[in-house]
C-alpha cells in the first residue's frame, strides 16, 4: 500500500507565545544563515568532504532543541544546524568541525555534522541511521539508574532512518523500558534519492508508534508555530513519565542530501505543494503579520547573523590544521593497553 | 570447594556489582533465569534493578550500553552466543571502538562473548571472533584460557576504560575446574608461558592452550619439550613473551581455533617473521579451523578445529625441519 500524506492533528497543544517565536526564528536565521556560510565554503574548496545542510527543516530542528532543558541528551542528525543551536552547541564548534580545526570538539578526527559533545548532553552521530537512538536510551537508563528523573532524550531522524534495523530495535527498547524518549522523523519524501513509494510500506508513519509503545504526534514541519507547540508536547509528556514519544513531520528539504547533489529527482509537484514552503519564510511572514517584528527587525537580526558567522569564519580560518607528526594516533583510553604492531605505517 | 571456568564468571560479575554501584549487567535472559549458560545465575535476586533482561535486540543493547557508559555507568553486556554479536557489529566497532578517540570521552563496555566450538554447536553457535573484533581499533580483546583468568581478567575488564570484548569459551565452561578463586593475577596484556620447554613455542589461546599442553604431555614423553604460550588477551598481543620464547626455542607453532584467513595466528607469525626472523630455524607455522562454517557433526566438528592430534602432527614435522 502506497504511502499517503496526512493532514497535522493538533491535540492538546497550546500556540507559543511572541517571544518563544522570536527566540526561535533567531536561531533559524543563524542556522540558515550559518549553513548558507557553509555551502559557500564548499563552493570554493575550503571544507574537506561533504556539506549537509538543514534548509527548509530548521522550524522542525529548533523546536527539538528549544523543547530539552540542560540535563536532557539529544542526537541530532544531519539536518539540525538550528536544534544544535538552540540546544547550545555553540556554532564555533561546527565551524571548526567542518574546518578540521584541533580546536574543534572532534579535534579534527571527525568533521562536518559529526560533532558533539557528550559531557553535555550533545551526542555525535555516526553515519549508520539509527544507531544513535539506543544509546540515547543507554543514557536515560543511567539517570533512571541514579536516581535523576525529569530528564528526556531526543533523537532524530529522516524517514529513511526508519527502514533501519537500529531504529526498530531501538525504539522496541525503548517501548519496553518506558523510556522518557523523544524520536522526531523528518519525513521529507526523500531519503537520499529514494522516494517515499520505495521506502515505506505503512500507510503512514504514525501507524509504526503503537507498535513501538510509542504516542504518535503529527506536525507540518514548515510551520514554526505548530513544530514548537507539538514538540513541546511531547517533550513534556515524555518528561512527565508519559513514555516514549513519535513525531512525525512532514515537510520537504530545500537542498541536495549534500551540496554535492543537484536534487533533481525531486518531484516538482511537491515543491509547489504547501510542503516546499520555506519555514524560515513561514516564520517571517506569521513574526510580522502578528506584528511581533518588522522588517527592519528582521533586517537587523540577519545583518547581526551574518556577523557573528562572519566572525566566527574568520576565527577558526586563522587557526592551525592538525598536525599528523603531533597527533597521539591512540585509539584507547587506557595508554597501557595500547597494541604495539612491529610496523607502523 | 571447586569452582569452574563458568562459576568463575559468574562470581567476577558478582564482586563487580558488589563493589562498584556502577556496575549492571544487560542481556538476554540474564535476569531471574540467570543466563542460557546460567553465568548470571542468582544475581538478579542479589542486585535487584542491575541484572536486566533485554528483548532480542544485540544492536540496541549495545548502543544502550555506549549511551549507559558515556553516562559513567560500567555495563556488562552479555550476548547470548558470541555468533549473534555480528548483530551488534556496527554498535561495537563504529560506536564503542571510536567514541574515544573521537571525543575522549571513554567507553566502559565490557562485551561478554560465549565463544568457541561445542559437539552439535553447528554453524551458528560456535564461532570464535576474536580476530573480527581485533582489527578494528578502540577495542580490547580478551580470551582467558583458566579458571583463574577468567575471574581476574573478567574483573580487570569492567574495570578497564575502553570496550572490551571478552571472549569466554563454551568448551571450558564445566570442562575447567579450580579450587579456588586467585588473589593477585597477571594484568591483562600479558602472555603467560603455560607450560616452559626448549625445543618448539606453540602460541594458543583461550581452549587451544589445553590441546597445546596435551600435546606437550604426549611429545615429553617422546623427549621432546614443548613451550607453551597463553596469549590470554590477542589485543593487546603480547609480543614480547612470544619473541622471547621463540628465541629460546627457534620454533614457532601457532594454534587457533578461529578460522584461517588472516586473524590472530597469522599476525603472530607475521610479527615473529619481521621481528624475529633471525631468531627462527625453520619456517614459522600456524593450524587453525577449516576455512568453512562450524560443522554440526561431532564427526565433522572434530575434524574441523584443531585438535591435539593435529597440533601434534605439526609439531613433529615442524621439529624435523
Amino acid at each position: 500500500m502506497a504511502y499517503r500524506l496526512v493532514e497535522p492533528q493538533p491535540k492538546d497543544e497550546v500556540s507559543p507565545g511572541k517571544n518563544a517565536c522570536l527566540e526561535a526564528y533567531r536561531y533559524i536565521l543563524l542556522a540558515r544563515v550559518l549553513d548558507d556560510k557553509f555551502a559557500s565554503l564548499y563552493r570554493m574548496g575550503k571544507i574537506h568532504g561533504g556539506v549537509f545542510l538543514g534548509r527548509g527543516q530548521e522550524a522542525l530542528s529548533v523546536a527539538a532543541g528549544l523543547a530539552l532543558r540542560k540535563g536532557d541528551v539529544f542526537a541530532p542528525l544531519i539536518r539540525d544546524a538550528a536544534g544544535r543551536i538552540a540546544f547550545g552547541e555553540p556554532i564555533v564548534d561546527a565551524v571548526r568541525t567542518y574546518l578540521g580545526s584541533p580546536l574543534g570538539p572532534m579535534r579534527a578526527r571527525d568533521g562536518n555534522v559529526h560533532r558533539g559533545r557528550p559531557e553535555s548532553g550533545i551526542l555525535p552521530m555516526i553515519s549508520h541511521l539509527g544507531a544513535m537512538i539506543s544509546v540515547v536510551n543507554g543514557v536515560l537508563l543511567a539517570n533512571r539508574m541514579k536516581g535523576i528523573s525529569g530528564t528526556v532524550g531526543l533523537a532524530s531522524i529522516g524517514e529513511g532512518g526508519t527502514s533501519t534495523g537500529a531504529f526498530h530495535e531501538a525504539l522496541n527498547q525503548a517501548g519496553v523500558e518506558r523510556f522518557p524518549l523523544v524520536v522526531v522523523v523528518a519525513n521529507n519524501g526523500y531519503a537520499y534519492s529514494t522516494p517515499n513509494e520505495r521506502q515505506l510500506a505503512c500507510q503512514t508513519l504514525e501507524l509504526k508508534a503503537p507498535g513501538y509503545g510509542f504516542r504518535s504526534h503529527s506536525v507540518d514541519g514548515t510551520d514554526l508555530s505548530a513544530c514548537l507547540s507539538v514538540m513541546n508536547v511531547a517533550a513534556s509528556e515524555a518528561r512527565a513519565g508519559g513514555g516514549p514519544q513519535l513525531v512525525i513531520a512532514r515537510l520537504l528539504r530545500l537542498c541536495g542530501h549534500g551540496e554535492h547533489d543537484d536534487a533533481g529527482y525531486v518531484d516538482p509537484r511537491l515543491k509547489e505543494s504547501t510542503l516546499g514552503r520555506d519555514c524560515l519564510k513561514v516564520a517571517e511572514h506569521h513574526l510580522m503579520a502578528r506584528g511581533w517584528a518588522s522588517t527592519q527587525d528582521l533586517a537587523v537580526w540577519r545583518e547581526a547573523a551574518v556577523e557573528e558567522v562572519e566572525g566566527v569564519v574568520a576565527q577558526v580560518q586563522r587557526e592551525d590544521g592538525p598536525d599528523p607528526y603531533a597527533e597521539e594516533w591512540r585509539a584507547l583510553a587506557s595508554k597501557h593497553l595500547v597494541d604495539e604492531p612491529p610496523i607502523t605505517a | 570447594m571447586s569452582l569452574t571456568y563458568l562459576d568463575a564468571i559468574r562470581e567476577a560479575q558478582a564482586r563487580a556489582l558488589e563493589e562498584d554501584p556502577r556496575v549492571f549487567i544487560y542481556g538476554q535472559d540474564v535476569g531471574p533465569f540467570g543466563g542460557a549458560f546460567k553465568a548470571t545465575k542468582s544475581l538478579a535476586e542479589r542486585f535487584p534493578g542491575r541484572v536486566m533482561d533485554a528483548p532480542i535486540s544485540e544492536d540496541a543493547m549495545l548502543g544502550l550500553a555506549v549511551g549507559a557508559a558515556i553516562s559513567g555507568m560500567r555495563p556488562i553486556i552479555e550476548v547470548q552466543f558470541a555468533d549473534f554479536s555480528t548483530v551488534a557489529l556496527n554498535q561495537i566497532v563504529n560506536q564503542a571502538a571510536t567514541l574515544y578517540w573521537r571525543t575522549k570521552v571513554p567507553c566502559p563496555v565490557t562485551i561478554r562473548l560465549p565463544a568457541g566450538g561445542t559437539s552439535g554447536s553447528g554453524p551458528f553457535h560456535s564461532q570464535c571472533p576474536e580476530a573480527l573484533y581485533a582489527h578494528y581499533p578502540g577495542l580490547v580483546v580478551l580470551t582467558p584460557a583458566t579458571v583463574e583468568d577468567a575471574y581476574s581478567m573478567l574483573l580487570e575488564a569492567v574495570a578497564i576504560d575502553d570496550p572490551v570484548i571478552f571472549c569466554e569459551h563454551k568448551y571450558l565452561y564445566y570442562h575447567l575446574k579450580a579450587e579456588r578463586l586467585p588473589d593477585e593475577a597477571m594484568p591483562v596484556g600479558k602472555a603467560r608461558i603455560a607450560r616452559a620447554g626448549r625445543d618448539l613455542t606453540v602460541v594458543a589461546y583461550s581452549a587451544m592452550v589445553h590441546e597445546a599442553l596435551a600435546v606437550a604431555d604426549e611429545l615429553a614423553s617422546e623427549g621432546t619439550e614443548i613451550e607453551v604460550v597463553d596469549l590470554r588477551s590477542v589485543k593487546p598481543l603480547d609480543t614480547d613473551t612470544i619473541m622471547a620464547s621463540v628465541a629460546r626455542t627457534g620454533r614457532l607453532l601457532c594454534v587457533g581455533e578461529a578460522w584461517p584467513w588472516g586473524g590472530v595466528t597469522a599476525e603472530v607469525v607475521a610479527r615473529v617473521a619481521s621481528e624475529g626472523f633471525g631468531l627462527l630455524d625453520a619456517p614459522p607455522q600456524r593450524l587453525n579451523a577449516k576455512d568453512t562454517p562450524v560443522p554440526y557433526h561431532p564427526n565433522l566438528w572434530a575434524a574441523h578445529r584443531p585438535t591435539a592430534r593435529r597440533i601434534a602432527m605439526a609439531a613433529r614435522n615442524l621439529l624435523r625441519s
